[in-house]
């Protein structure tokens, strides 16, 4: 039970996962380039392809199961946390996968989100940020920006946005990357690495919403600008970004700052080093928080920290109680406690109980 | 003096009330006299009544927790109208269950709670002990709270903890009046304080000081036999309403050879369910504690999609909630079972007391079109039985199943003969074997139109479903406007088509008449027995009780055509009856409804059949 992942590696590419459905996401949107990576990081695992299950709930990116050819359900906005959750108890050798967006996570599925971080089945979920509802063609979700004017906001939003990761880390999730729709290898890469947590990983992908929403994350994902804005962090190296990568992540007693490589005497060997594996949230949080212009968006995986998963918890428990319970069959419970014996009365008439 | 034994009188059945403050330990004490009701032989149902808050005010009659159990010689179907006996232990609880006693009840009070701070507390401005209001009635004063001090002085403990076990001591008292055996009272003492001898000694000599007590003082004029009850031949034990769900769930669990997922949150006066089936996992039986409602039947569905036998436990405002995931159940074709634990409604409404009102959301609260299965259980055990069915045919049709039970059903209690499993019908769920060439998510069942089981992990079946609207027999995500009609009308008339599977409606009395009344559910017991009274009494009057709901049994509409008239009884303003005006047009039906919390009585009932018999 404490790998649930068939490791034995099958020749599978990514055509043994592609549907016969018609992707109807719009022309340009970023869920195109997420399917893509997905369909590219399936055969990578070596589990067979009847082993999937892709769930989500309603919205845009939720129309993933469809395009996928494993097994798959479109369940109900903002529930598919607690679809993910009952079949992977019911089944742990179930690779399971949850696709959702801002607003059936953030929103209507909110609760569902902070409790399956905090029970930590072993479930993969791409969250899809694109900071607005596409589905419902334009109303602000709870994770776009204060003040952006949206249909439901024409004077701008007077709501504070979530950010996704320090829902998540404060909700107890063991795992949680962030990565952007722009760049394939880096989701390959990601993904592969949630797949391959046991527990629950949470993928937050930057994600464009080329209609309603366009260019929501271009400081970070821009060729221009991005080398600037975005840092990709790998266990164990220090935390350098930039053009020529002359820039580096310090702590100091105001938090992190920005510090360039050559001023101030700073050496490679000042910067932090990067540990997912940390059990102490302080650090993870805090890159969680970072965003540009002050500073750059946190990419790669930033927290990676290994405990018992609930199927685990569960089916251990269940195989404990199977040796141990006195009771072998529902016959032997009904038989439990106070029972009495009635023998044939001498009245005919007898009580007929069914 | 007259020795015991001459002053025995035989009874046909009695009903006794133990009362007291939430914290005087009533629900054991009509706990241990029902467990001796059984080793007496005689057939009993229970119902405990008690408050909504955890401890509300001592002494006050909001606090007051009451047990009640009726017990006789022949078939017991309910829980008894009026008490015969009533053991009050303090002003409150006198005052809280006058109107639930005969108007010659024999009362069992403890005189030291009598004081004027309990009498103030229980809003009584003179003591009714002394200012009459108890004429009418054999009261019996004894100062239970001293004589159980005494009865436990020589173990030296502190007065508080010694005052505990008094109710043992009005059990005593009990015991003595009904010439019962405490032996198997005094096993259990031994099981459940084994770690504490001084509790058991203590519960001993305070339960056997009652008995002596009511003995030598002679205060009641005669004592009571009931004879056994004439029980078909088994063994049996005693089930309360979701006791028997729980196990009818696991049974069908263990006969399908299937994993049992529970999804659920606690509400009253569902929790039991969940508590129950918590406990079993060595049966493969998960229990999942949701975060809500929601997530309870959604987490079922899932477990249901990945082939597990899926239930959902939960009372009215839940089952609110978890409409929209019944619609996704009836589109995926899933099968999953829905206990609904009815209960005062609505809103919070009334969480511990009982009704029927949640029939017409059962059966049409749902956007769009969402036919499901609903079943109603017709008494405590009966719960074991609805439940296996529920199950059965959830998995066989592959359908959402509404059970409606209730909270009388649910926390009252009954003799319940223990079935073998092997005897219950088999179930045998459509699952797909592995590469089956002819396998198409929604390619029909002829007879049952039910689609097929197709479990994740196994080969060559990988298919998608979900909420959106599917394509006859591909499964595809279809928008055309025929291929909606046709898929809303092969869903309903796949629920239909259960009518085929369930046994007919039967008649009680005269199968053709004047006179037939007609209720659904946790009425049955009441219904039941009004009916065989006044049949005994030579009156011309027929039952039909439904538990199937939807589907109706086939026959439903001719034997309801074979009366003149029609009188439908319901605990809520007439949903079922207006179900029936629905179903059968042709057809004119009376009502009779209640809706007070409280189940029908025999008496109210036998009044009111009486009343329209003659109209």
């Amino acid at each position: 039970m404490a790998d649930s992942i068939d490791t034995k590696k099958l020749q599978l590419t990514k055509e043994d996962f592609e549907s016969d459905q018609m992707v109807k996401w719009c022309p340009g949107c970023g869920d195109h380039a997420i399917l893509r990576s997905v369909e590219n990081v399936f055969p990578e695992l070596g589990i067979p392809p009847e082993n999937f299950v892709v769930v989500s709930g309603i919205g845009c990116s939720s129309r993933f199961p469809y395009y996928m050819n494993t097994y798959g359900m479109h369940g109900i906005h903002g529930r598919a946390a607690a679809l993910a959750t009952g079949i992977k108890l019911a089944n742990p050798k179930l690779s399971v996968w949850m696709i959702t967006g801002d607003g059936d996570s953030m929103a209507i599925g909110g609760n569902h989100f902070i409790h399956i971080a905090r029970r930590n089945p072993d479930v993969n979920i791409l969250l899809f940020n694109n900071k607005i509802y596409g589905l419902t063609k334009g109303q602000y979700s709870p994770t776009t920006p204060k003040g952006q004017k949206t249909k439901s906001s024409p004077q701008g939003t007077f709501e504070r946005p979530f950010n996704p990761g320090t829902l998540a880390i404060g909700a107890r999730a063991t795992f949680f990357a962030r990565v952007v729709d722009t760049n394939p290898k880096m989701m390959t890469e990601v993904f592969l690495e949630a797949a391959r947590f046991h527990g629950t990983s949470i993928v937050e992908v930057l994600q464009n919403c080329v209609i309603f929403n366009n260019k929501i994350h271009s400081l970070i994902t821009s060729r221009e600008t991005k080398d600037e804005n975005q840092i990709f962090l790998r266990a164990g190296e220090p935390m350098i970004f930039g053009k020529n990568m002359d820039k580096g992540l310090m702590m100091d007693e105001k938090g992190l700052r920005v510090v360039t490589l050559g001023e101030n005497g700073i050496t490679e060997k000042d910067l932090l080093v990067h540990n997912p594996f940390e059990e102490d949230t302080g650090i993870h949080t805090m890159l969680c928080e970072m965003m540009p212009p002050d500073y750059p968006a946190a990419l790669g995986v930033i927290r990676s920290v290994k405990t018992e998963t609930l199927e685990d918890a569960v089916w251990n428990t269940i195989e404990y109680e199977k040796q141990n319970s006195p009771l072998k069959s529902v016959d032997d419970l009904l038989r439990t406690g106070n029972t009495w014996e009635v023998e044939d009365d001498p009245r005919k008439n007898g009580k007929k109980r069914r | 003096m007259v020795s015991k034994k001459d002053k025995v009188v035989e009874l046909e059945n009695a009903v006794v009330r133990f009362a007291g403050d939430s914290g005087d330990g009533m629900q054991l004490t009509g706990s241990l006299f029902s467990d001796s009701t059984a080793f007496a032989g005689n057939d009993f149902a229970t119902f405990p009544d008690y408050p909504a808050e955890i401890r509300a005010p001592q002494g006050t009659v909001a606090g007051v927790s009451g047990f009640q159990i009726h017990f006789g010689s022949s078939d017991i179907h309910t829980s008894g109208d009026l008490a015969d006996v009533l053991v009050a232990m303090n002003p409150a609880s006198l005052k809280a269950n006058m109107k639930w006693i005969t108007h010659n009840a024999i009362i069992i009070v403890d005189t030291d709670a009598f004081t004027e701070k309990n009498l103030i507390k229980a809003g009584y401005e003179t003591n009714p002990l002394k200012d009459g209001t108890l004429s009418g009635h054999s009261v019996i004063e004894a100062p239970i709270t001293t004589l159980t001090r005494e009865a436990v002085k020589n173990l030296n403990i502190d007065n508080k903890s010694a005052q505990k076990s008094k109710n043992m001591f009005a059990l005593g008292m009990v015991f003595y009046m009904f010439n019962r055996d405490y032996k198997k009272t005094f096993e259990f003492f031994e099981q459940k304080f084994k770690t504490n001898p001084i509790v058991i000694r203590a519960n001993k000599q305070v339960l056997t000081a009652g008995y002596n007590y009511a003995d030598t003082i002679e205060v009641f004029t005669r004592t009571y036999k009931i004879i056994p009850a004439p029980l078909t031949k088994g063994l049996y034990r005693n089930v309360t309403g979701n006791l028997a769900t729980s196990w009818g769930l696991l049974a069908a669990a263990e006969r399908s050879g299937r994993k049992l997922f529970l999804g659920s949150y606690p509400i009253t006066p569902a929790s039991e369910i969940l508590q129950e089936l918590s406990k079993h996992k060595q049966f493969n039986a998960i229990a999942f504690q949701a975060e809500d409602e929601i997530a309870g039947i959604v987490s079922s569905i899932g477990s249901s999609f990945a082939g597990a036998m899926a239930v959902t436990s939960t009372s009215g405002p839940g089952l609110s909630l978890k409409s929209e995931a019944i619609g996704l159940a009836v589109m995926t074709e899933l099968p999953l079972v829905i206990v609904n634990v009815q209960r005062g409604g609505p809103s919070t409404g009334l969480p511990t007391k009982s009704e029927q009102s949640d029939l017409m959301q059962a059966l049409y609260g749902r956007n769009g079109e969402a036919p499901v299965i609903v079943l109603a259980a017709q008494s405590s055990a009966d719960c074991f039985y609805s439940a296996y069915e529920a199950a059965k045919l959830a998995m066989e049709h592959m359908t959402p199943v509404i059970l409606l039970t209730d909270g009388s059903l649910a926390n009252g209690s009954e003799v319940f003969k223990i079935p073998n499993v092997a005897d219950l019908p088999p179930i045998k769920p459509p699952i797909v074997k592995a590469n089956d060439p002819d396998y198409k998510p929604y390619k029909r069942d002829p007879e049952k139109l039910s689609r097929p089981w197709a479990l994740p992990g196994t080969k060559g079946l990988r298919h998608r479903i979900g909420g959106l609207e599917k394509e006859d027999v591909t499964g595809n995500v279809s928008q055309d406007p025929l291929n909606h009609q046709r898929m809303s009308e092969i869903r309903e008339e796949k629920v239909e088509r259960v009518a085929n599977f369930i046994p007919d409606l039967e008649v009680l009395g005269e199968q053709e008449g004047d006179v037939l009344v007609v209720g659904w559910g946790g009425t049955y017991g009441v219904m039941l027995t009004a009916i065989e009274e006044m049949r005994k009494e030579g009156q011309k009057i027929s039952l039909a009780h439904f538990k199937h709901i939807k589907p109706l049994p086939k026959n439903t509409g001719e034997v309801l055509k074979r009366f003149k008239k029609i009188l439908v009884c319901e605990i809520n303003l007439g949903q079922f009856v207006n179900h029936l005006r629905m179903m059968f047009p042709g057809i004119v039906f009376d009502q009779y409804n209640k809706i007070q919390g409280l189940p029908f009585m025999v008496s109210e009932l036998k009044e009111k059949f009486n009343e329209y018999l003659n109209d």
